[in-house]
This record gives structure tokens, sequence and C-alpha cells, in this order.
């Protein structure tokens, strides 16, 4: 799918983020809605919107409460409200269990951390879980807060907006659509088709009720690089396409080292230049932690740290290098993920990240290694066809994606067709994970390198 | 489904006979219960066909709707089943024992200790297979809004006196069903199925004949063959040998049997309608009697074998040892049901048609807790479960090779021992990973420190040893001890305090109407 041009001239991205930007603030500052939704396509500035957003407010005297859905994200926005504004007074709520929030909070003389909210009143910015904040009455506090900010909007599950609604007056909703919806692990199909089905996304139920609400969009990936931008949006957005921030030839990513010709090496070259590359396995019907792909896998890691590999982009100057630290590895399964980890160790390699899809969720990477989701496997179950699933693994990169899979996978997808049940009321969710399946597939046989063991 | 269920399924297809996937009993079987085996007609959305029930093996009673297009006859059979099912489940409300219960008080909204009644045991119902479940709920649906003469002298096809209360029970029964690890409505199937793995798909496995003939299959023969023949054969006749469990009957059976069945009987009913003379209404109504009478005699012969495969079900199942934490489920079992008697006994109006939006997500949030309490309690309660999660490395067992004294770094100094275990196992283990233990019924808990080379990993206890400075006597594991330690949590927290339905927030379409919804125009039995 291609992206029509801006009409006008050239797209100045700046400009246009900077637009959305405005637009959104000033709807949560002076617009008569309750709420405000804010789609972010992946690496679009969502923490960056949610930490000005919440920098406005409270500079304009409206003390706000932020919803964040993990500690690792509550903390992290905590850390960059304060690296923004240091002498911001915020209010870190938390959890009684043993190290319950980063210590690197204990260094902000400006962040207050408490188990009760009512320590924590008077705070122009209080941060908290979705799921701690349940547990604050309205009765306790003094009124209910004026604002809100809701990060993660789409991972949050509609019941665990029911639980905190109550606290707040308005609410500013941000977060990634085409990401991982929000489960259950019981069965929810009861519900399916009401406006407030619990199992929903918290966004689902609040535009269900409330359809008025305006809804922006960031148009901008300052992560994903000129090469993976288009696809990602084709293929996970289609309906609400987005650009990259930079161009061609904006990043870079080099290798001291030459290629010994081995499939590493080549599928690495292939990824550095074209920013995808497919590792290709002989077709084959293998366990959930196929040994040889696992293999493959770890062996590329390997090989992208002993070249020497140094990235360019418009962050600095000169070439960074790239360490562990800035390559993840993501798969479907947390045996997955622990049998790479495994094969990882045996080849000396620490600190690269390997982890599952969901929580990858948010983070970014130079260059990130991905296990498809449907390789080796003999049938396409709609866990694996998951499109935010693939979204989240192939989104994660400011440089190259390297998939490694077992070949056939296209004519697995053909073989299973989408049989999920039609719930009548429930709005149909485009992209369908098979097409979408399909497109990326597509995009990274241009790239393939074929494993020879 | 997991690696070990994998394996289990590839030995029964290599032994040719099922293989037991648990060593206890995970679901309570009443003393008494009420085995229930409905048809439903083909074609025809919730209009049951007829039912074998009862609580004794050898006398079940029959229920046949002869012809199941006809309203009256239908009530007639809804009516019949609740002189059956409603004494049944009364039988049950008066044996009560003193509880307590914590409530808030309204006036200054503390948690109070309140003494209330739990009933001391609870009815079950047990069906067939997982669709005859789904059937109950249908009945319960299709009966517990209806209105009597009693209730609504208006009401233009009034339902028979104790049908909308059978509805109201169905429904409870089927609700309940939903909540993981509750008895009080049973699938035969479902219960077979999580303690034996055949060497056929989940799908073939809601077959209960094939099923049985796995979980059967004497000691040389093959399950194999015996559930392919209990799936498939058939008689000269071209009816299959084993009926299917239902409540949906066999397109064969239908056709060539119970149709032209229905025909004679709907032909004998205009004759005796048109009938002038005494004579004539005579001759029409032996007629009449013996339609009914082949009608009664074809389902008959299509329930008796699965009423009689369900017994056998329940034979095998009882030879399994109950499970430690049965009682403990059983007595939420009890609750709810207690619960549901005392709504009826209130005359709160039936269950709504849908959940308001709190419901919903108590219910949500009830189940999900269910479900992580009864993965729990079975791992715990089963060492061939618990197999299954150190297989996942979800757990792992090992024996104590040392144990060192440490203190955390506190003002007081606390206990903080460091245990090394040996294990075979491979748990997936990360930084700080916590991991319990079961120590007396209750978890204690461990987090994971470093592998000390192969299979050797130190952990430091972190709670459950008393007050003082020193540990209080057995609660650190000593050397030698053989332990299972699980990375999933023992017991389950409960969950934040919703709001109340009336206080429902804008986000969710604020407070539900107070007023019952209004009829579909031309539908009206949609809000049914």
């Amino acid at each position: 799918m291609q992206l029509a041009p801006p009409a006008g001239g050239a797209f100045d991205p700046g400009a246009e983020a900077a637009r959305a930007t405005e637009a959104i603030l000033h709807d949560t500052l002076h617009g008569t809605h309750r709420g405000v939704v804010v789609d972010s396509p992946p690496g679009a500035g969502k923490s960056t919107l949610v930490v000005r957003a919440a920098r406005e407010l409270a500079a304009a005297g409206r003390p706000l409460m932020v919803i964040a859905q993990t500690n690792a994200q509550v903390d992290d926005l905590v850390l960059r409200l304060a690296e923004k504004d240091p002498k911001l007074p915020v209010g870190r709520l938390h959890s009684s269990d043993p190290d319950p929030y980063d210590k690197a909070l204990d260094d902000l003389p400006n962040v207050r951390k408490s188990t009760k909210a009512g320590d924590l009143a008077g705070l122009d910015v209080v941060i908290s879980t979705a799921a701690k904040w349940a547990h604050v009455k309205v009765d306790q506090l003094d009124a209910p807060w004026g604002h809100a900010i809701v990060d993660e909007a789409y991972q949050m599950r509609s019941d665990a907006l029911l639980a905190v609604a109550g606290l707040f007056e308005r609410a500013l909703f941000v977060g990634d659509p085409g990401q991982l919806d929000p489960f259950s692990i019981v069965g929810a199909e009861q519900w399916a088709g009401l406006a407030y089905d619990p199992s929903a996304s918290a966004v689902t139920t609040l535009l269900a009720h409330n359809p008025e609400l305006p809804q922006h969009r960031l148009p901008v990936s300052w992560r994903l690089p000129a090469s993976a931008a288009p696809l990602v949006s084709g293929a996970f957005y289609p309906y609400t396409p987005f650009r990259s921030g930079t161009d061609h030839g904006d990043r870079a990513l080099r290798f001291a080292v030459a290629s010994d010709g081995s499939a590493a090496d080549r599928v690495i070259d292939e990824a550095a230049e074209a920013g995808w590359g497919l590792l290709e396995l002989p077709a084959r019907n293998t366990p959930r932690t196929d040994p040889e792909a696992v293999g493959a896998l770890a062996r590329v890691v390997r090989r992208l740290l002993d070249r020497g590999g140094a990235a360019t982009s418009e962050r600095g100057p000169g070439p960074a290098p790239l360490t562990a630290d800035r390559i993840a590895v993501g798969t479907a399964h947390r045996d997955q993920a622990a049998a790479v980890r495994a094969a990882l160790a045996d080849l000396g390699v620490r600190d690269v990240t390997v982890d599952t899809a969901n929580r990858l969720q948010g983070r970014e990477y130079d260059v990130t290694v991905v296990l498809h989701p449907l390789s080796g496997r003999p049938d396409a179950t709609a866990f694996h066809l998951e499109t935010g699933r693939l979204c989240v693994l192939t989104s994660r990169h400011r440089h190259a994606c390297i998939v490694v899979c077992r070949a056939g996978v296209d004519t697995l997808l053909d073989d299973h067709p989408s049989t999920e049940p039609v719930q009548l009321g429930v709005t149909v969710k485009f992209p369908d994970g098979w097409e979408a399946n399909h497109a990326v597939l597509a995009r990274l046989a241009e790239h393939r390198v074929r494993w020879s063991g | 489904m997991s690696l070990i269920d994998g394996l289990a399924r590839l030995e029964a297809v290599s032994t040719g006979r099922a293989q037991p996937r648990a060593t206890a009993r995970h679901r309570h079987l009443s003393q008494r219960p009420l085995v229930l085996v409905p048809l439903t007609t083909a074609g025809e959305a919730g209009a049951p066909l007829g039912a074998l029930v009862g609580t004794e093996r050898t006398s079940p009673r029959l229920l046949v709707v002869p012809q199941p297009r006809d309203r009256d006859l239908r009530f007639a059979f809804l009516s019949e089943l609740a002189e059956i099912v409603l004494p049944y489940v009364d039988s049950f409300a008066g044996d009560v024992e003193a509880a307590e219960r914590s409530e808030t008080d309204p006036e200054t909204s503390k948690r109070v200790k309140v003494e209330v009644e739990l009933c001391a045991d609870a009815p079950q119902l047990i069906v067939p297979s997982r669709a005859g479940i789904e059937f109950v709920r249908l009945l319960g649906r299709s009966m517990r809004f209806r209105r009597t003469a009693e209730q609504d002298p208006d009401a233009p096809y009034p339902a028979p006196p104790r049908v909308p209360l059978l509805g109201r029970w169905l429904t409870h029964f089927g609700e309940r069903a939903r909540v993981p690890g509750s008895s009080l409505l049973l699938a035969m199937t479902e219960l077979l199925s999580r303690h034996w793995a055949t060497g056929q798909s989940s799908l073939e496995d809601q077959h209960l004949g094939a099923l049985l003939a796995w979980i059967e299959a004497p000691e040389g023969t093959s399950g194999a063959e015996a559930a392919f023949r209990a799936e498939l054969a058939r008689d000269e006749a071209g009816q299959l040998l084993c009926p299917p469990a239902g409540p949906a009957t066999d397109p064969a059976f239908d056709n060539t049997l119970l149709a032209p069945a229905m025909e004679r009987y709907d032909r004998a009913r205009s004759a005796l309608a048109a009938a002038e003379d005494g004579v004539a209404a005579d001759v029409g109504l032996a007629a009449l009697t013996a339609a009914e009478q082949e009608i009664h005699a074809l389902i008959d012969s299509r329930t008796r074998p699965t009423w009689d495969a369900v017994w056998r079900g329940l034979d095998a199942l009882c030879t399994l040892p109950v499970a430690a934490h049965d009682a403990d489920r059983w007595t939420r079992d009890r609750w709810s049901f207690t619960g549901h008697r005392d709504r009826v006994v209130a005359g709160e109006p039936p269950q709504p048609r849908v959940d308001d939006a709190v419901t919903a997500a108590n219910k949500l949030a009830t189940r999900e807790r269910e479900q992580s309490r009864l993965e729990a309690q079975e791992a715990l309660d089963d060492p061939l479960v618990m197999a299954g999660r150190r297989l996942a490395g979800e757990a792992f067992a090992g024996e104590v090779t040392e144990v060192v004294m440490a203190y955390s770094e506190a003002k007081s100094p606390r206990p903080r021992p460091l245990v090394t275990v040996r294990t075979d196992d491979r748990p997936h283990l990360g930084e700080r990973t916590k991991v319990y233990r079961a120590l007396g019924g209750k978890p204690q808990t461990a987090e994971f420190v470093a592998y000390e080379g192969e299979g050797v990993v130190v952990l430091r206890l972190t709670d459950k040893m008393g007050r003082g400075k020193e540990p209080d006597p057995g609660s650190v594991p000593e050397k030698g001890d053989r332990i299972c330690w699980t990375l999933f949590e023992h017991e389950q927290r409960g969950g934040p305090k919703l709001p109340d339905p009336e206080e429902t927030p804008w986000t969710h379409g604020g407070p539900p109407a107070e007023t019952a919804e209004r009829p579909d125009p031309v539908t009206a039995e949609d809000t049914l």
C-alpha cells in the first residue's frame, strides 16, 4: 500500500507533528469535551506528548493524575517529567510490595513517593498504575481530580477503566491502536457486542459510549526508519497512515568487520542496507522452541555484536556503536524467549534484551531480531495471527529488523483463513491478521537469505 | 495444549487406551446428583424434544414432547421438568449451617461480620456434554421472563405455575457453570477429559460414547477401535449404534424414524379432533395414544444409552480420590446456591437479559481469579498436574543441599536464609523471580538469587519465619528436604472494589436505566 504524497509540496514531518500536538493540547486545555483520544503509531512521540500535556496542565494550575499500565511505564514517565522540569512537584503512588518503584526515583528531590493517595494530595502531578489507582476510593480524596491522562489506553481493559473513571472529571487518552489488545484468561464471549464489554479495550468502551469525543492522531513516527514506516503503516494502520520522521539516507548501519559469507552475515548486510532481512530456514513442522531456528537467531545476534556495528542517525553527529543494549530479540511465547536466552548464554552473549511481544511493547532498539510467530507451526491460530503481535515485533527498531522464519508460512496462511466466529454488535477490526501477515511476508521475501546450516 | 498433555495423548495413541491426566478428582461430585439427558428438535432453537432425568440410576423419568412445535406440549414438558428439578433443588435449601460473612454497614460504612445461613450442601446437575450446558442456559433464558396467569392475568400465553422459577434456577446453574472450578452444573465429557487423555482430538472428545470407549477399554483391547465404532457404526437400518449424547440428534434418526412417527401423531390428533361420534373418538384416541407411545419409545431408545454412559462416567470418576481443595471450591458453590435461594425467597426479579457494566466487570474479575486459583490448587493437590507445570518451567522440585543463614540489611535485621536446591527441572527463573512453596497449607515466598552451576538454584527465603531474629522452628527447610517450588502464586489476591451500578461513570455510559428495556416493536420476544 502506497501513501499519497501530501498535497501542496513536500511533507515536513516536524511541522506536521507540531500541528497535531498543538491541536491535541488545545482540546485538552480548552476543549469542552470530557475526553480526548489520541492514536499514536509506534515511536510517534507518545511519551513526549504525555509529558508535555502534563506540564502544561500543571502550569495552568490544574493538578492532574496520570494512569499508566505497568510500574516500568510509571517510573519512566516520572523520570521523563523530572528530566524536563526538575522543579515540578510529582507524586509517585506505589504498592506496598518490596521494591515497588525504580530506585532512580530516590535521587529526585521533587518526587514524593507513597502508598497512600492522601499523602500526595496537593502535588501537581500524581502518577501510578491503573491497578494501584483502582484501590483509591474517591471519598478518601477531597474531590475527584479535574484532569487525568491515561497512557497506553489501548492496552488498558475496559474493566480497569471502570474501576478508576470515578477519580477524574475529564481525561486525555493516549495509546497505540495497532499494538496488542488486552486479553482475559477466561472466555468473555458472553459480553461480546456490549458497549461496555469488560474484556474490550478502554478506548473501545469510551468511544462506544461517547462517540462525539475528539480523536486525534500523531502523524509521524520518529522511531521507524524510512524503510519500515510504509510497510508498518500499510499493513497495520491501513486507514490511518503515518510517515517516518526521517528520510532514506538519514540513517545508516555499517559494520567494521566484513561479511564472512555465512547466511547470518549476509542477512545482517541485507538488513543493514534495506532495513529488513529474512533469514529463511527449510520448511518443517517443529516444536515451539525450534532448536535450529533458535540457534540461527542466536548466531545472528552473536555476529551483530562481533562485527563492530555502528549506527548513524539524526540523533548525533557521528556513528554510535551498536552495543548489546541496543539490540533486542522478540518472540511470541515465553518458552521461546527462555530458549533464546539459553542459546545466547551458550554463545557468551549478555545484556541483549530477549522478551515476548507483550513485554517489548513501548520499547525501542536499533536492531531487532524476531522469531516469526508462525515459524514451523502446523496451524495458524488466532493468537499467532493477532496483528498486534506482529506489529509490536516489527516496529521496535530504529535501523533494521531481521526476521528468522521457517519457509512455508505463506502456504500455512493460505491453508488457515481466519475462522473466528462473528459476534453481533462487535465492530470488525482492521487490519485483519491474515492480510497483515501476508503483507509483511511479501515485503520480507524481497530480502530473503536462505540459512545453510 | 501443554507439553505433558501432548505426551499423554501420544501415549494413549500408542497404547490404544486413555492415559490419566490427574491422580485426584478435581471437580466435586455430589452424593446425589441430578442427571439430565436432554434432546432438542433439529432446526428449532430451544425446542425440547424430550429428556431423561432423575437422581436414581435405575429409574429415570422420561419426558417427551410428541410435537415440539406445539407450544402447549412444550409448556407441559417444562412443567413436568419443573416438578422434578425444583423439589430436588428445594431439598437442599432447608438444611443450613451458620456462617459469617463480612458486609459493609450502611451507617458506619465499616466492614462488619454478619451471621448468615449457608446451605450445608447444594444441588448438582450433570449433563452429558458441553452442548447440554448451553441447552440448560437456553432453556433458562426462554423461561425466566415468562409470566404465569397468577402473575399477570392478561398474559396471552400464560406459563404453567412453576415454569418461570425453573427458568431462574436453570439460568443460575448455567451462569455458575462459567466460573472455573465450579460444580453446580457439570458436563460429563468435560469431567472425563479433565481427568483422562485420549488418543483423539479434543473435538472428538466431545462425543461421550467415544470418550468413554477410550477410558473403559479393557487391558489388551484397543480403545481407539472401540471409539471409532462408538462414533460411526450403524445398524442395517442405517441408525447409529451409539446415539450422540445430544442435545442434537442424528439426522438419520430424525429423517427415517422421528419425522414419520411425528407425522402419524399429527394425523391421529387431527383425526381425533375431527371425530364426529363416540366410536370415532375412541378409535382416534387409541391411534393417538399408540402414536404417542411410539415417540416415547423412540426418545427412550436415544436417551437411554447416554443416560447409562453418564453413570458409567461417574463410576470411572469415583475411582479417583477427592482432591484436597475440592471442599474449598464446593463451599463457594454452596455460597452461590445459598445466594440465589435468598434472592428467590426475597422476591427479587429474574436475572436481567444482559449484565450491566459493573456486574459484567465483577463477573469477569471473579472468573479470572477462580481460574488462577483452580490452576494453582490442581497443581498443589496432584503431583501429575504439578509435573505438567514443572515440564512447562513453571515449577521445580529438588533436594535442599545447603542452607546458609543470612539477614536483611534493615535497622532490625530479619532472617533471610539462603537455600540451595539441586533440581533436574528447568524452571524459567529470572532476576529476583518469586517462588513459592506450601508450608503447613500456607505459601512461603522465596526469591531467586542465582544459579550455582547446572541445576543448582540458590533461593532467598523472605517470609513466614515469625517475628523474631531467629526463624521459627520448622519454617526454614533443612538439608536433604525435598521441596517443590512453584513460580505461580498459591493464593489469589482480591481485586479492587468497583463502583456500585448506580455510580457507573460516564466512560461506561453512566448508571443503567431504571426502567425495563423496551421490547422491539416487531419481535417482542427479543428482550428475553
